[in-house]
Protein backbone atom coordinates (compact mmCIF):
# COMPACT_ATOMS: atom_id res chain seq x y z
CA UNK A 1 0.00 0.00 0.00
CA UNK A 2 1.35 3.55 -1.05
CA UNK A 3 0.64 6.96 -0.41
CA UNK A 4 -2.21 8.57 -2.29
CA UNK A 5 -1.20 12.21 -4.35
CA UNK A 6 -3.64 14.43 -5.95
CA UNK A 7 -1.94 16.08 -9.00
CA UNK A 8 -4.06 19.14 -10.22
CA UNK A 9 -3.16 20.58 -13.59
CA UNK A 10 -3.02 24.77 -13.65
CA UNK A 11 -2.45 27.09 -16.07
CA UNK A 12 0.49 29.70 -15.63
CA UNK A 13 -1.54 32.43 -14.37
CA UNK A 14 -1.76 34.25 -10.92
CA UNK A 15 -3.54 33.17 -8.25
CA UNK A 16 -4.51 29.42 -9.99
CA UNK A 17 -2.57 27.81 -6.58
CA UNK A 18 -4.07 30.21 -4.12
CA UNK A 19 -7.47 29.23 -5.75
CA UNK A 20 -6.77 25.60 -4.60
CA UNK A 21 -5.19 26.17 -1.43
CA UNK A 22 -8.22 28.65 -0.52
CA UNK A 23 -10.60 26.13 -1.77
CA UNK A 24 -8.69 23.59 0.28
CA UNK A 25 -8.58 25.99 3.41
CA UNK A 26 -12.14 26.96 2.93
CA UNK A 27 -13.28 22.56 3.63
CA UNK A 28 -11.13 22.34 6.40
CA UNK A 29 -8.49 20.24 4.98
CA UNK A 30 -4.75 20.32 6.14
CA UNK A 31 -2.04 19.82 3.89
CA UNK A 32 1.06 17.17 4.44
CA UNK A 33 2.97 18.33 1.49
CA UNK A 34 2.74 19.99 -1.46
CA UNK A 35 5.14 20.10 -4.26
CA UNK A 36 4.82 22.01 -7.65
CA UNK A 37 5.99 21.36 -11.01
CA UNK A 38 6.50 24.25 -13.00
CA UNK A 39 6.84 24.71 -16.87
CA UNK A 40 6.67 28.06 -19.29
CA UNK A 41 3.28 27.60 -19.77
CA UNK A 42 1.68 25.42 -17.22
CA UNK A 43 1.93 23.65 -13.66
CA UNK A 44 1.04 20.55 -11.81
CA UNK A 45 0.40 20.56 -8.30
CA UNK A 46 0.88 18.06 -6.39
CA UNK A 47 -0.28 17.61 -2.54
CA UNK A 48 -0.47 14.93 -0.07
CA UNK A 49 -3.75 15.88 2.66
CA UNK A 50 -5.14 14.27 5.52
CA UNK A 51 -8.68 13.11 3.97
CA UNK A 52 -7.42 12.02 0.75
CA UNK A 53 -11.23 11.30 -0.48
CA UNK A 54 -12.92 14.37 0.65
CA UNK A 55 -9.91 16.43 -0.86
CA UNK A 56 -10.28 14.83 -4.15
CA UNK A 57 -14.21 15.56 -4.15
CA UNK A 58 -13.60 18.84 -3.65
CA UNK A 59 -11.40 19.55 -6.14
CA UNK A 60 -13.68 17.35 -8.60
CA UNK A 61 -16.71 19.56 -7.98
CA UNK A 62 -14.65 23.11 -8.62
CA UNK A 63 -14.31 21.45 -11.80
CA UNK A 64 -10.52 21.04 -12.31
CA UNK A 65 -8.22 18.97 -14.26
CA UNK A 66 -6.62 16.60 -11.82
CA UNK A 67 -6.16 12.82 -10.80
CA UNK A 68 -5.56 10.81 -7.69
CA UNK A 69 -2.36 8.29 -7.85
CA UNK A 70 0.04 6.22 -5.36
CA UNK A 71 3.47 6.84 -4.76
CA UNK A 72 6.00 5.83 -2.78
CA UNK A 73 6.84 7.71 0.29
CA UNK A 74 9.62 6.88 2.73
CA UNK A 75 12.08 8.18 5.26
CA UNK A 76 15.28 9.04 5.70
CA UNK A 77 18.10 10.37 8.31
CA UNK A 78 18.53 14.30 8.04
CA UNK A 79 22.14 13.69 7.50
CA UNK A 80 24.59 14.17 4.53
CA UNK A 81 24.57 11.36 2.27
CA UNK A 82 21.18 10.06 4.12
CA UNK A 83 19.28 10.24 0.89
CA UNK A 84 21.76 9.39 -1.67
CA UNK A 85 22.22 6.19 0.36
CA UNK A 86 18.87 5.12 -0.44
CA UNK A 87 18.80 6.57 -4.33
CA UNK A 88 22.00 3.90 -4.56
CA UNK A 89 19.79 1.00 -3.28
CA UNK A 90 16.98 1.88 -5.68
CA UNK A 91 19.60 2.43 -8.71
CA UNK A 92 20.79 -1.11 -8.00
CA UNK A 93 17.62 -2.37 -7.75
CA UNK A 94 16.37 -1.10 -11.52
CA UNK A 95 13.75 1.20 -9.88
CA UNK A 96 12.96 3.79 -12.53
CA UNK A 97 12.05 7.70 -10.94
CA UNK A 98 9.87 10.02 -12.76
CA UNK A 99 9.90 12.80 -10.04
CA UNK A 100 10.30 12.96 -6.43
CA UNK A 101 10.81 15.68 -3.80
CA UNK A 102 11.18 15.93 0.16
CA UNK A 103 9.21 17.06 3.08
CA UNK A 104 11.14 17.86 6.50
CA UNK A 105 9.30 15.46 9.13
CA UNK A 106 7.81 16.51 12.34
CA UNK A 107 9.99 13.81 13.69
CA UNK A 108 13.46 14.89 14.81
CA UNK A 109 16.32 14.39 12.51
CA UNK A 110 14.27 12.64 9.75
CA UNK A 111 12.80 13.69 6.07
CA UNK A 112 10.16 12.23 4.19
CA UNK A 113 10.74 11.72 0.31
CA UNK A 114 7.82 11.24 -2.25
CA UNK A 115 8.27 9.44 -5.16
CA UNK A 116 6.54 8.50 -8.33
CA UNK A 117 8.36 5.06 -9.56
CA UNK A 118 7.59 2.38 -12.10
CA UNK A 119 7.08 -0.15 -9.83
CA UNK A 120 5.38 0.92 -6.46
CA UNK A 121 5.17 -2.76 -4.61
CA UNK A 122 8.69 -3.71 -5.94
CA UNK A 123 10.10 -0.59 -5.20
CA UNK A 124 9.27 -0.51 -1.32
CA UNK A 125 10.09 -4.32 -1.20
CA UNK A 126 13.48 -3.51 -1.96
CA UNK A 127 12.83 -0.78 0.75
CA UNK A 128 11.96 -2.65 3.90
CA UNK A 129 14.50 -5.47 3.10
CA UNK A 130 17.17 -2.81 3.06
CA UNK A 131 15.35 -1.24 6.45
CA UNK A 132 14.29 2.05 5.38
CA UNK A 133 11.03 2.96 7.10
CA UNK A 134 8.25 2.86 4.12
CA UNK A 135 5.34 5.24 4.67
CA UNK A 136 2.05 3.28 3.59
CA UNK A 137 -1.20 5.28 5.41
CA UNK A 138 -1.43 8.83 4.51
CA UNK A 139 -2.67 9.73 7.95
CA UNK A 140 1.43 8.57 9.15
CA UNK A 141 3.07 11.23 7.24
CA UNK A 142 3.80 13.91 9.87
CA UNK B 1 -46.03 15.84 -51.94
CA UNK B 2 -43.73 13.76 -55.12
CA UNK B 3 -41.15 15.42 -56.10
CA UNK B 4 -41.87 16.18 -59.42
CA UNK B 5 -45.48 18.09 -58.25
CA UNK B 6 -42.67 19.82 -56.40
CA UNK B 7 -41.04 20.99 -58.82
CA UNK B 8 -43.85 22.10 -60.75
CA UNK B 9 -44.91 24.00 -57.90
CA UNK B 10 -41.81 25.45 -57.23
CA UNK B 11 -41.66 26.46 -61.43
CA UNK B 12 -45.09 28.57 -61.20
CA UNK B 13 -44.16 30.75 -57.95
CA UNK B 14 -40.69 31.38 -59.37
CA UNK B 15 -42.16 32.60 -62.55
CA UNK B 16 -44.22 34.96 -60.73
CA UNK B 17 -42.00 35.89 -58.02
CA UNK B 18 -39.33 37.13 -60.53
CA UNK B 19 -42.38 39.29 -61.92
CA UNK B 20 -42.61 40.69 -58.65
CA UNK B 21 -39.02 41.15 -57.71
CA UNK B 22 -38.34 42.67 -61.66
CA UNK B 23 -41.10 45.18 -61.12
CA UNK B 24 -40.57 46.08 -57.69
CA UNK B 25 -36.94 45.85 -56.86
CA UNK B 26 -34.98 48.51 -59.10
CA UNK B 27 -31.57 47.29 -57.84
CA UNK B 28 -32.37 43.79 -58.59
CA UNK B 29 -33.79 45.00 -62.04
CA UNK B 30 -30.28 46.35 -62.78
CA UNK B 31 -28.61 42.89 -61.76
CA UNK B 32 -30.96 41.72 -64.40
CA UNK B 33 -31.04 43.96 -67.38
CA UNK B 34 -27.04 44.03 -66.89
CA UNK B 35 -27.21 40.23 -67.27
CA UNK B 36 -29.27 40.45 -70.10
CA UNK B 37 -32.49 38.47 -68.55
CA UNK B 38 -36.05 39.58 -68.28
CA UNK B 39 -38.81 38.09 -66.14
CA UNK B 40 -40.10 36.42 -69.80
CA UNK B 41 -36.97 34.27 -69.67
CA UNK B 42 -37.62 31.97 -66.44
CA UNK B 43 -40.26 29.77 -67.01
CA UNK B 44 -39.46 27.38 -64.67
CA UNK B 45 -37.22 26.52 -62.05
CA UNK B 46 -34.77 24.91 -64.76
CA UNK B 47 -34.28 28.71 -66.10
CA UNK B 48 -33.12 29.75 -62.25
CA UNK B 49 -29.59 29.64 -63.48
CA UNK B 50 -30.01 32.42 -65.66
CA UNK B 51 -31.01 35.07 -62.82
CA UNK B 52 -27.93 36.98 -61.21
CA UNK B 53 -27.01 35.91 -57.73
CA UNK B 54 -27.63 38.60 -54.36
CA UNK B 55 -24.31 38.00 -51.72
CA UNK B 56 -23.96 39.91 -48.62
CA UNK B 57 -22.19 42.65 -50.28
CA UNK B 58 -25.38 43.44 -51.96
CA UNK B 59 -27.36 44.05 -49.19
CA UNK B 60 -25.12 46.06 -48.10
CA UNK B 61 -24.61 48.12 -50.28
CA UNK B 62 -28.73 48.52 -50.97
CA UNK B 63 -28.97 49.14 -46.89
CA UNK B 64 -31.64 49.91 -45.68
CA UNK B 65 -34.55 49.72 -47.97
CA UNK B 66 -33.27 48.56 -51.15
CA UNK B 67 -34.62 45.08 -50.91
CA UNK B 68 -37.66 46.44 -50.26
CA UNK B 69 -40.04 44.88 -53.07
CA UNK B 70 -43.43 46.36 -51.06
CA UNK B 71 -43.97 49.96 -49.81
CA UNK B 72 -42.97 50.24 -46.16
CA UNK B 73 -46.13 50.83 -44.45
CA UNK B 74 -47.18 47.55 -45.58
CA UNK B 75 -44.45 46.03 -43.63
CA UNK B 76 -45.04 45.46 -40.47
CA UNK B 77 -41.82 43.83 -38.77
CA UNK B 78 -38.23 44.22 -39.09
CA UNK B 79 -35.69 41.72 -37.72
CA UNK B 80 -31.69 41.88 -38.31
CA UNK B 81 -28.31 39.70 -38.31
CA UNK B 82 -25.88 40.41 -35.23
CA UNK B 83 -23.84 42.32 -38.16
CA UNK B 84 -20.35 40.28 -36.13
CA UNK B 85 -18.97 40.30 -40.57
CA UNK B 86 -19.67 43.88 -41.31
CA UNK B 87 -23.07 45.82 -41.72
CA UNK B 88 -26.24 44.63 -40.49
CA UNK B 89 -28.86 43.23 -42.77
CA UNK B 90 -32.42 44.41 -42.23
CA UNK B 91 -34.89 41.68 -43.22
CA UNK B 92 -38.14 43.49 -43.83
CA UNK B 93 -41.87 41.45 -43.34
CA UNK B 94 -45.23 42.10 -44.32
CA UNK B 95 -48.04 39.83 -41.84
CA UNK B 96 -47.71 37.42 -45.22
CA UNK B 97 -44.43 36.82 -44.58
CA UNK B 98 -44.69 36.45 -40.59
CA UNK B 99 -47.34 33.65 -40.78
CA UNK B 100 -44.88 32.09 -43.49
CA UNK B 101 -41.90 32.24 -41.70
CA UNK B 102 -43.87 30.37 -38.61
CA UNK B 103 -45.26 28.27 -40.32
CA UNK B 104 -41.99 26.81 -41.15
CA UNK B 105 -41.00 27.34 -37.23
CA UNK B 106 -44.19 25.16 -36.27
CA UNK B 107 -43.13 22.41 -39.22
CA UNK B 108 -39.67 22.02 -36.96
CA UNK B 109 -41.34 21.82 -33.49
CA UNK B 110 -43.93 19.68 -35.33
CA UNK B 111 -40.91 17.12 -36.35
CA UNK B 112 -39.63 17.37 -33.22
CA UNK B 113 -42.42 16.07 -31.70
CA UNK B 114 -43.85 19.01 -30.74
CA UNK B 115 -48.04 19.39 -30.05
CA UNK B 116 -50.86 21.68 -28.36
CA UNK B 117 -50.19 19.65 -25.00
CA UNK B 118 -46.57 20.67 -25.23
CA UNK B 119 -44.74 23.24 -23.27
CA UNK B 120 -42.07 24.81 -25.73
CA UNK B 121 -38.90 27.11 -23.57
CA UNK B 122 -37.63 29.74 -26.05
CA UNK B 123 -34.38 30.77 -25.28
CA UNK B 124 -32.91 31.84 -28.19
CA UNK B 125 -32.66 35.93 -28.07
CA UNK B 126 -35.84 37.87 -27.73
CA UNK B 127 -35.50 41.29 -29.88
CA UNK B 128 -33.89 42.14 -33.07
CA UNK B 129 -32.27 38.44 -33.72
CA UNK B 130 -34.85 35.64 -35.18
CA UNK B 131 -34.11 32.75 -32.94
CA UNK B 132 -36.49 33.98 -30.36
CA UNK B 133 -39.11 35.46 -32.67
CA UNK B 134 -39.22 32.82 -35.17
CA UNK B 135 -39.60 29.38 -32.38
CA UNK B 136 -42.09 31.62 -30.53
CA UNK B 137 -44.09 32.24 -33.26
CA UNK B 138 -43.94 28.76 -34.44
CA UNK B 139 -44.48 27.65 -31.04
CA UNK B 140 -47.75 29.67 -31.13
CA UNK B 141 -49.13 28.55 -34.44
CA UNK B 142 -48.70 24.39 -33.05
CA UNK B 143 -50.60 25.61 -29.98
CA UNK B 144 -48.26 24.44 -27.46
CA UNK B 145 -47.63 26.65 -24.01
CA UNK B 146 -44.90 29.13 -24.73
CA UNK B 147 -42.13 29.91 -22.27
CA UNK B 148 -40.78 33.40 -23.75
CA UNK B 149 -37.57 33.06 -22.02
CA UNK B 150 -35.17 34.90 -23.89
CA UNK B 151 -31.26 33.50 -23.54
CA UNK B 152 -29.22 34.67 -20.25
CA UNK B 153 -30.20 33.85 -16.44
CA UNK B 154 -29.66 29.97 -16.18
CA UNK B 155 -31.33 29.74 -12.70
CA UNK B 156 -34.26 31.43 -14.18
CA UNK B 157 -34.60 28.94 -17.18
CA UNK B 158 -34.11 25.45 -14.61
CA UNK B 159 -36.46 26.83 -12.20
CA UNK B 160 -38.83 27.37 -14.87
CA UNK B 161 -38.12 24.36 -17.11
CA UNK B 162 -38.65 22.21 -13.56
CA UNK B 163 -41.72 24.14 -11.81
CA UNK B 164 -44.03 24.66 -15.29
CA UNK B 165 -42.72 21.23 -17.21
CA UNK B 166 -41.21 22.21 -19.89
CA UNK B 167 -41.02 19.48 -22.81
CA UNK B 168 -39.28 20.95 -25.95
CA UNK B 169 -36.38 23.53 -25.18
CA UNK B 170 -35.42 25.95 -27.88
CA UNK B 171 -31.89 27.73 -27.82
CA UNK B 172 -28.42 27.09 -29.43
CA UNK B 173 -26.60 24.05 -29.08
CA UNK B 174 -23.77 25.79 -27.02
CA UNK B 175 -26.66 27.22 -24.34
CA UNK B 176 -28.14 23.80 -24.14
CA UNK B 177 -25.24 22.05 -23.33
CA UNK B 178 -24.36 24.98 -21.00
CA UNK B 179 -27.84 24.66 -19.14
CA UNK B 180 -27.19 20.64 -19.61
CA UNK B 181 -24.08 20.93 -17.32
CA UNK B 182 -25.72 23.22 -15.05
CA UNK B 183 -28.93 21.01 -14.46
CA UNK B 184 -25.88 18.37 -14.11
CA UNK B 185 -24.28 19.86 -11.42
CA UNK B 186 -27.65 21.16 -9.32
CA UNK B 187 -28.03 17.49 -9.59
CA UNK B 188 -30.52 16.63 -11.71
CA UNK B 189 -30.09 13.72 -13.96
CA UNK B 190 -32.06 13.16 -17.16
CA UNK B 191 -34.43 11.49 -15.38
CA UNK B 192 -35.85 14.14 -13.46
CA UNK B 193 -36.15 16.84 -16.65
CA UNK B 194 -39.24 17.08 -17.72
CA UNK B 195 -37.91 17.93 -21.66
CA UNK B 196 -38.35 15.88 -24.32
CA UNK B 197 -36.58 17.33 -27.50
CA UNK B 198 -34.80 20.18 -28.11
CA UNK B 199 -34.74 22.29 -31.15
CA UNK B 200 -31.38 23.91 -32.05
CA UNK B 201 -29.70 26.38 -34.24
CA UNK B 202 -28.16 29.54 -35.31
CA UNK B 203 -24.66 27.98 -34.81
CA UNK B 204 -22.46 24.80 -36.07
CA UNK B 205 -22.43 21.87 -33.66
CA UNK B 206 -21.32 18.38 -34.08
CA UNK B 207 -22.48 14.93 -33.21
CA UNK B 208 -20.79 14.61 -30.40
CA UNK B 209 -22.21 18.05 -28.90
CA UNK B 210 -25.63 16.44 -30.13
CA UNK B 211 -24.90 12.78 -27.71
CA UNK B 212 -23.35 15.15 -25.08
CA UNK B 213 -26.65 17.28 -24.69
CA UNK B 214 -29.03 13.74 -25.42
CA UNK B 215 -27.53 12.00 -22.78
CA UNK B 216 -27.23 15.22 -20.01
CA UNK B 217 -30.74 15.85 -20.53
CA UNK B 218 -32.38 12.75 -22.06
CA UNK B 219 -33.90 14.24 -24.98
CA UNK B 220 -33.83 14.25 -28.98
CA UNK B 221 -31.59 17.06 -30.13
CA UNK B 222 -33.03 17.86 -33.72
CA UNK B 223 -31.09 20.75 -35.56
CA UNK B 224 -32.64 23.19 -37.43
CA UNK B 225 -31.18 25.99 -40.02
CA UNK B 226 -32.32 29.24 -41.41
CA UNK B 227 -31.05 32.87 -41.81
CA UNK B 228 -32.22 36.42 -41.09
CA UNK B 229 -32.18 36.92 -45.17
CA UNK B 230 -34.56 33.85 -45.83
CA UNK B 231 -36.90 34.86 -42.99
CA UNK B 232 -35.13 33.17 -39.74
CA UNK B 233 -34.65 29.92 -38.74
CA UNK B 234 -37.06 27.12 -40.09
CA UNK B 235 -35.93 27.22 -43.50
CA UNK B 236 -34.61 23.53 -42.79
CA UNK B 237 -35.15 21.10 -39.83
CA UNK B 238 -34.65 18.08 -38.75
CA UNK B 239 -36.98 15.11 -38.70
CA UNK B 240 -37.19 11.69 -36.23
CA UNK B 241 -34.25 10.39 -38.45
CA UNK B 242 -31.54 13.21 -37.62
CA UNK B 243 -30.17 12.20 -41.34
CA UNK B 244 -30.14 16.24 -42.55
CA UNK B 245 -32.88 18.86 -42.69
CA UNK B 246 -35.51 18.92 -44.40
CA UNK B 247 -36.15 21.83 -46.66
CA UNK B 248 -39.32 23.58 -46.96
CA UNK B 249 -39.27 23.47 -50.62
CA UNK B 250 -42.87 24.94 -51.33
CA UNK B 251 -41.40 28.18 -49.93
CA UNK B 252 -37.51 28.26 -50.86
CA UNK B 253 -35.76 26.23 -53.53
CA UNK B 254 -32.09 25.64 -53.08
CA UNK B 255 -29.07 24.99 -55.04
CA UNK B 256 -25.36 24.20 -54.40
CA UNK B 257 -22.67 26.05 -56.76
CA UNK B 258 -18.99 25.98 -56.77
CA UNK B 259 -18.41 28.98 -54.33
CA UNK B 260 -15.74 29.89 -56.98
CA UNK B 261 -17.09 29.54 -60.42
CA UNK B 262 -21.33 30.27 -59.65
CA UNK B 263 -21.97 27.17 -61.78
CA UNK B 264 -24.61 24.64 -60.29
CA UNK B 265 -23.20 21.91 -59.37
CA UNK B 266 -25.17 18.22 -58.96
CA UNK B 267 -27.25 17.15 -55.74
CA UNK B 268 -24.75 15.23 -53.54
CA UNK B 269 -21.72 17.78 -54.23
CA UNK B 270 -20.56 19.95 -51.47
CA UNK B 271 -20.76 23.50 -52.53
CA UNK B 272 -22.28 26.63 -51.54
CA UNK B 273 -26.14 26.71 -50.51
CA UNK B 274 -27.91 29.03 -52.55
CA UNK B 275 -31.53 30.07 -51.72
CA UNK B 276 -34.38 31.27 -53.65
CA UNK B 277 -37.85 32.76 -51.77
CA UNK B 278 -40.64 31.78 -53.89
CA UNK B 279 -43.60 33.22 -51.72
CA UNK B 280 -41.85 36.19 -49.27
CA UNK B 281 -43.21 39.48 -50.32
CA UNK B 282 -41.30 42.18 -48.46
CA UNK B 283 -37.80 41.30 -49.02
CA UNK B 284 -38.19 38.33 -51.47
CA UNK B 285 -34.18 37.66 -52.32
CA UNK B 286 -33.16 35.24 -55.50
CA UNK B 287 -30.07 33.32 -55.61
CA UNK B 288 -28.61 34.28 -52.24
CA UNK B 289 -25.39 33.22 -51.70
CA UNK B 290 -25.31 31.76 -47.89
CA UNK B 291 -21.67 31.03 -47.60
CA UNK B 292 -22.94 27.70 -45.88
CA UNK B 293 -20.93 24.76 -47.61
CA UNK B 294 -23.17 21.68 -47.42
CA UNK B 295 -24.27 18.79 -49.72
CA UNK B 296 -28.08 18.13 -51.04
CA UNK B 297 -29.84 14.32 -50.23
CA UNK B 298 -33.06 13.63 -52.69
CA UNK B 299 -32.94 9.99 -51.57
CA UNK B 300 -36.22 9.11 -50.10
CA UNK B 301 -36.78 9.91 -46.15
CA UNK B 302 -38.26 7.17 -44.26
CA UNK B 303 -40.02 9.69 -41.93
CA UNK B 304 -42.28 9.82 -45.10
CA UNK B 305 -41.45 14.10 -46.28
CA UNK B 306 -40.49 14.44 -49.79
CA UNK B 307 -38.49 17.45 -49.41
CA UNK B 308 -34.69 17.82 -50.54
CA UNK B 309 -32.60 17.26 -47.18
CA UNK B 310 -29.72 19.43 -46.38
CA UNK B 311 -26.43 18.20 -44.63
CA UNK B 312 -25.45 20.31 -41.45
CA UNK B 313 -23.57 23.11 -42.71
CA UNK B 314 -19.67 21.71 -43.33
CA UNK B 315 -17.91 24.96 -42.52
CA UNK B 316 -18.40 28.44 -44.16
CA UNK B 317 -17.08 29.79 -47.28
CA UNK B 318 -16.14 33.12 -45.59
CA UNK B 319 -15.44 31.35 -42.23
CA UNK B 320 -11.92 30.54 -44.01
CA UNK B 321 -9.37 31.93 -42.31
CA UNK B 322 -6.16 31.95 -44.77
CA UNK B 323 -2.65 31.45 -42.23
CA UNK B 324 0.43 31.42 -43.31
CA UNK B 325 -1.34 31.02 -46.82
CA UNK B 326 -2.83 28.05 -46.13
CA UNK B 327 -6.72 28.07 -46.19
CA UNK B 328 -8.18 26.62 -42.63
CA UNK B 329 -11.76 25.96 -41.59
CA UNK B 330 -12.59 25.45 -37.93
CA UNK B 331 -14.64 22.30 -38.82
CA UNK B 332 -11.21 20.61 -39.78
CA UNK B 333 -9.60 21.51 -36.40
CA UNK B 334 -12.90 20.13 -34.32
CA UNK B 335 -12.59 17.03 -36.66
CA UNK B 336 -9.13 16.46 -35.36
CA UNK B 337 -10.14 16.84 -31.85
CA UNK B 338 -13.15 14.70 -32.11
CA UNK B 339 -10.60 12.01 -33.20
CA UNK B 340 -7.83 12.54 -30.87
CA UNK B 341 -10.57 12.60 -27.81
CA UNK B 342 -10.04 16.10 -26.86
CA UNK B 343 -12.51 18.17 -25.44
CA UNK B 344 -14.73 20.36 -28.44
CA UNK B 345 -14.16 23.13 -26.28
CA UNK B 346 -11.41 25.25 -28.06
CA UNK B 347 -10.45 28.52 -29.07
CA UNK B 348 -8.30 29.53 -32.22
CA UNK B 349 -6.17 32.91 -32.01
CA UNK B 350 -4.60 34.11 -34.71
CA UNK B 351 -1.99 36.90 -34.69
CA UNK B 352 0.64 38.59 -36.40
CA UNK B 353 4.26 39.14 -35.05
CA UNK B 354 6.68 40.54 -37.57
CA UNK B 355 4.97 40.53 -40.61
CA UNK B 356 4.11 37.04 -40.05
CA UNK B 357 1.15 34.74 -38.79
CA UNK B 358 0.74 33.19 -35.30
CA UNK B 359 -1.76 30.23 -34.75
CA UNK B 360 -2.71 29.18 -31.52
CA UNK B 361 -5.25 26.50 -30.46
CA UNK B 362 -6.06 26.67 -26.83
CA UNK B 363 -8.43 23.07 -26.09
CA UNK B 364 -9.74 22.15 -22.60
CA UNK B 365 -7.84 19.38 -21.03
CA UNK B 366 -10.21 16.86 -20.06
CA UNK B 367 -9.63 14.82 -16.57
CA UNK B 368 -9.49 11.31 -18.33
CA UNK B 369 -6.19 12.65 -20.41
CA UNK B 370 -4.74 13.97 -17.09
CA UNK B 371 -1.82 11.81 -16.10
CA UNK B 372 0.88 13.97 -13.28
CA UNK B 373 3.62 14.28 -15.30
CA UNK B 374 4.95 17.11 -17.33
CA UNK B 375 6.25 14.48 -20.03
CA UNK B 376 2.12 13.50 -20.03
CA UNK B 377 1.40 17.00 -20.89
CA UNK B 378 3.75 17.80 -23.41
CA UNK B 379 3.30 14.31 -25.24
CA UNK B 380 -0.57 15.71 -25.45
CA UNK B 381 0.47 19.04 -26.83
CA UNK B 382 2.78 17.15 -29.18
CA UNK B 383 0.75 14.41 -30.35
CA UNK B 384 -2.50 16.92 -30.91
CA UNK B 385 0.28 19.44 -33.09
CA UNK B 386 0.97 16.69 -35.00
CA UNK B 387 -2.53 15.65 -35.97
CA UNK B 388 -3.48 19.01 -36.85
CA UNK B 389 -0.20 19.86 -39.10
CA UNK B 390 -0.85 16.52 -41.35
CA UNK B 391 -4.94 17.65 -41.10
CA UNK B 392 -3.94 21.07 -42.37
CA UNK B 393 -0.75 21.61 -43.39
CA UNK B 394 0.12 24.04 -40.78
CA UNK B 395 1.68 23.76 -37.52
CA UNK B 396 -0.14 25.56 -34.45
CA UNK B 397 0.89 26.29 -30.96
CA UNK B 398 -1.50 24.29 -29.06
CA UNK B 399 -2.14 24.97 -25.16
CA UNK B 400 -3.93 22.96 -23.17
CA UNK B 401 -6.30 24.99 -20.62
CA UNK B 402 -8.22 24.15 -17.40
CA UNK B 403 -11.59 22.89 -17.55
CA UNK B 404 -14.39 25.70 -18.42
CA UNK B 405 -12.21 28.52 -19.17
CA UNK B 406 -12.96 28.78 -22.87
CA UNK B 407 -15.33 31.33 -22.80
CA UNK B 408 -18.99 29.13 -23.21
CA UNK B 409 -21.17 32.10 -24.39
CA UNK B 410 -24.80 32.01 -23.73
CA UNK B 411 -25.42 32.93 -27.46
CA UNK B 412 -22.91 31.81 -30.23
CA UNK B 413 -19.66 30.22 -29.37
CA UNK B 414 -16.76 32.15 -30.35
CA UNK B 415 -14.15 29.82 -32.18
CA UNK B 416 -11.93 32.18 -34.11
CA UNK B 417 -10.11 35.13 -32.31
CA UNK B 418 -8.10 37.14 -34.60
CA UNK B 419 -6.38 39.80 -33.91
CA UNK B 420 -3.71 40.59 -37.52
CA UNK B 421 -5.97 43.34 -38.29
CA UNK B 422 -5.83 42.03 -41.59
CA UNK B 423 -9.32 44.37 -43.05
CA UNK B 424 -9.48 48.31 -41.52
Amino acid sequence: MAVKQISVYLENKQGTISDITGLLADHNIDLRSLCIADTKDFGILRIIADDMTRAAEIIKEAGHTFNVREVVCFTVPDEAGGLAKVLRILDEGCVNIEYMYAVIANKADSAHIIARVDDNERTEAILAENGIEVISENGDLN
Amino acid sequence: MAPEQIRALQSEKLVKQVKHVYENVPFYKALMDEKGVGPEDIRGVDDLKKLPFISKAELRETYPYGMLAVPLSECVRIQSTSGTTGKRVIAYYNQHDIDLWEDCCARAIVAAGGTKDDVVQVCYGYGLFTGGAGLHGGSHKVGSLTLPMSSGNTERQIQFMMDLGATILCCTPSYAAYIGETLKEQGYGPDDIPLKSGIFGAEPWTQEIRQNIEELMGIKAFDIYGLTEMSGPGVAFECEEQKGMHINEDHFIAEIIDPNTGEVLPDGTKGELVFTCLDKEAFPLLRYRTRDICVLNREKCSCGRTHVRMSKPMGRSDDMMIIRGVNVFPSQIEAVLIKEGFSCNYQIELSRVNNSDTFDVYVEFLPEQFDDTVKNVAQKEKGLQAALRSMLGISPAVHLVAPKTIARSEGKAVRVIDKRKLHD
